[in-house]
């Protein structure tokens, strides 16, 4: 087993821990400048912040996709800016889900495909599922997302909010430590939002997930147990603003 | 295994491009591989012209010479040779049976051989003898055979009369009206050089020219040689079959050494195989063109996924979401374009055989072309090869491109 792995094992260590974080994009000037966010283990996490102020970038350094140009990013106990980049994407495929704002989906694979991916792609993240294989584990969640009939469709022939449902199965199967959601609620009017969020926090329980939810929308700051400012912290948008 | 399926997906999403992407590929293998069949083919049928002659002889010259003038019916030959030395070497221990050739006439652009008729048992092409689609061989001077292309072109069926000029000009200044043919029969197609020539005995040659001497006719040509009455006029070459095959070089070496009048004997097989060397060339510049449709192919290929690359940069930061890493997704373009050029190459291959097995019999009957379908040959396979490793090699620079664009990216692509 990685380092990552036993990292990740460890209990006591928060879900995501950053220090002194230094982002740029390639030639441009930092987009996040950030003292320190520690979020704790299973706990849901509401970051807000208006567009642009650098909230999808943030994730990517959670991901592992985008590394900090000084400071060190923990997720689940393993430093993310001490390994390789594969290192790196094995750690995003086994620790980690992400949900996107909205083309959650690989098009020409089927809903279950879809489900799946992440076991397919980390052997690890598979051997995580107790007992239970790929399909079932698929079945149960899309289940449980209310979703079950949508299995075996294609992609295409779904909705915005069932598309966002499948991109929740996909974020938690095989339970990783850290769901990341980047605005996925923005697509759907407030009744589906409600559910939405509904299944989402269920979900994150019954994995014992973590949850880091960004959005520019702050009336649902008061469905989570804590709410970051973004701009509060990250001085290089308040540099933006101001200037 | 996974990453293939997902490769295969992946095309089949874009299937309208996918397959016109495999159909250029598909045309351009076809044309490749089409031109290597027809290109052995051809050659088969030209080293097929003469078959089962183990020589040829004829007056001292180039060896080319002695075999266009001979088999082909072209070009001038070397010289004569007189019948003395054709009698001296058809007796000598080794020869099993000659072929003796008299030529120097011709009749509006046919040629005209003089010939007994052991040329209709011994001649073979392609290992068929020359046969009768109509009537017979000629019995007596006043007869001639012809090929069928003559008869085609001059419309003639036996029993035609046939006025022959002298030389081998199309335009004849002399005719031989005082010594008109008959002709006794029409030889079956054979797609060689023997349907644009006319055959009569050697008898029937001599005596043409003896009645124009009489008649006091216009002569072109070589000058009349010399000879006392009734000894045979010289001929132009003879062909010869050897009793022991193993004898023939020897049999050449003497022949070419021969005192009394100096000759040229030619391994026909290996005359052929010379003259399709210089000639054949023309093949190299062909198979170049098909390399470039190849490449034309290989090409539009790497165009259709850099174009649809920009489509799929959402899916490339899913991806990278779930864990793919860019090496991930440089596979899978490389794959993409590596399985296009399998399926098109496949195709292609697949069109040639569906091509022939479904043209040979008409080929064959119109050109004597004798299309094989050999399972793929060395060549095929290379070709094969080629074309699915330059596929997947080309195929890195649009997964190369779709690397940096992810990493650019990270997970939000701008669209
Ligand atoms: N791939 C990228 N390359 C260069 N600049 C980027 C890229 N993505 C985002 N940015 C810039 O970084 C800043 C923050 O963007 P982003 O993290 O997407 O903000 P948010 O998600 O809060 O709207 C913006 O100024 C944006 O223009
Ligand atoms: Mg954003």
């Amino acid at each position: 087993m990685s380092s990552a792995t036993a990292g990740a094992a460890g209990t006591s260590s928060p879900a995501v821990e950053l220090r002194d974080i230094r982002f740029a994009y390639k030639g441009g000037r930092d987009v996040i400048d950030l003292p320190a966010l520690t979020i704790g283990q299973g706990e849901r996490c509401f970051l807000h912040g208006p567009s642009g102020s650098g909230k999808t970038t943030l994730l990517g350094l959670l991901a592992g996709v985008l590394v900090p140009r000084t400071g060190t990013v923990r997720v689940l106990g393993t430093t993310l800016s001490g390994l390789t980049s594969g290192a790196r994407d094995r750690f995003r495929a086994e620790h980690l889900g992400y949900v996107f704002q909205m083309f959650n989906l690989i098009p020409y694979l089927s809903v279950r495909e879809n489900i799946t991916l992440p076991c397919r792609l980390s052997p690890a993240r598979r051997a995580r599922l107790k007992g239970a294989d790929v399909g079932a584990e698929a079945a149960h969640l899309a289940e449980r997302l209310e979703i079950a009939e949508l299995l075996d469709k294609p992609v295409t022939a779904l909705s915005v909010g069932q598309q966002q449902r499948v991109g929740v199965a996909r974020a938690l199967i095989g339970a990783p430590g850290l769901v990341v959601c980047d605005e996925p609620t923005s697509a759907l009017d407030s009744d589906r939002r409600d559910r939405f969020l509904e299944l989402l926090f269920a979900r994150c329980e019954e994995a014992g997930s973590a949850l880091v939810f960004v959005s520019h929308d702050l009336s649902l700051a008061a469905r989570f147990q804590r709410t970051v400012e973004l701009p509060e912290l990250n001085k290089a948008a308040v540099r933006e603003m101001v200037g | 295994m996974f990453l293939l399926s997902l490769a295969w997906r992946s095309l089949g999403n874009r299937r309208l491009i996918s397959l016109l992407t495999a159909a250029s590929i598909a045309l351009s293998v076809a044309l490749l591989v089409g031109i290597e069949h027809v290109r052995m083919g051809v050659r088969e049928s030209f080293a097929g012209t003469i078959r089962g002659t183990d020589l040829i002889v004829g007056a001292r010259g180039g060896t080319t010479q002695v075999l266009l003038s001979t088999v082909f019916g072209m070009s001038v030959p070397n010289g004569s040779v007189s019948w003395a030395t054709y009698e001296r070497w058809a007796a000598h221990p080794a020869v099993k049976w000659t072929i003796p050739y008299a030529l120097g006439d011709a009749h509006r652009g046919h040629r005209v051989i003089g010939t007994t008729a052991a040329f209709f048992e011994h001649y073979r092409f392609r290992d068929q003898s020359v046969t009768f689609a109509s009537g017979k061989a000629p019995a007596n001077d006043r007869e001639i055979a012809i090929g069928s292309d003559v008869a085609e072109r001059l419309g003639y069926s036996v029993g035609s009369k046939v006025t022959l000029a002298h030389g081998l000009g199309a335009v004849s200044f002399a005719e031989h009206e005082a010594h008109p043919f008959t002709v006794s029969g029409v030889i079956a197609r054979t797609f060689t050089p023997i349907d644009r020539a006319l055959y009569s005995t050697l008898d029937g040659l001599t005596a043409m020219h003896d009645d124009e001497a009489t008649s006091g006719g216009l002569m072109m040509g070589p000058p009349p040689v010399a000879r006392a009455p009734g000894e045979q006029p010289p001929i132009t070459a003879f062909l010869l079959g050897t009793k022991n095959r193993f004898e023939t070089l020897q049999l050449q070496r003497e022949m070419n050494e021969d005192k009394l009048e100096p000759l040229t004997a030619i391994i026909p097989g290996l005359a052929l195989q010379q003259l399709w060397q210089t000639i054949g060339s023309a093949e190299v510049g062909l198979r170049v063109v098909a390399l470039f449709t190849v490449l034309v192919g290989l090409i539009g290929m790497v165009v259709a996924l850099y174009a649809s690359l920009e489509s799929r940069r959402r899916e490339m930061a899913i991806l990278r979401a779930v864990g793919a890493g860019p090496r991930l997704i440089v596979s899978l373009l490389v794959l993409e374009s590596g399985l296009l050029a399998l399926v098109g190459a496949t195709a292609g291959v697949a069109l040639v055989y569906a091509g022939i097995a479904a043209a040979r019999s008409a080929v064959e009957a119109r050109f004597g072309l004798a299309l094989t379908l050999h399972p793929l040959g060395s060549a095929e396979w290379a070709y094969l090869a080629l074309v699915v490793s330059a596929g997947t090699l080309v195929g890195v620079l649009p997964a190369w491109r779709a690397y940096r664009s992810s990493l650019a990216d990270g997970l939000s692509p701008k669209l």
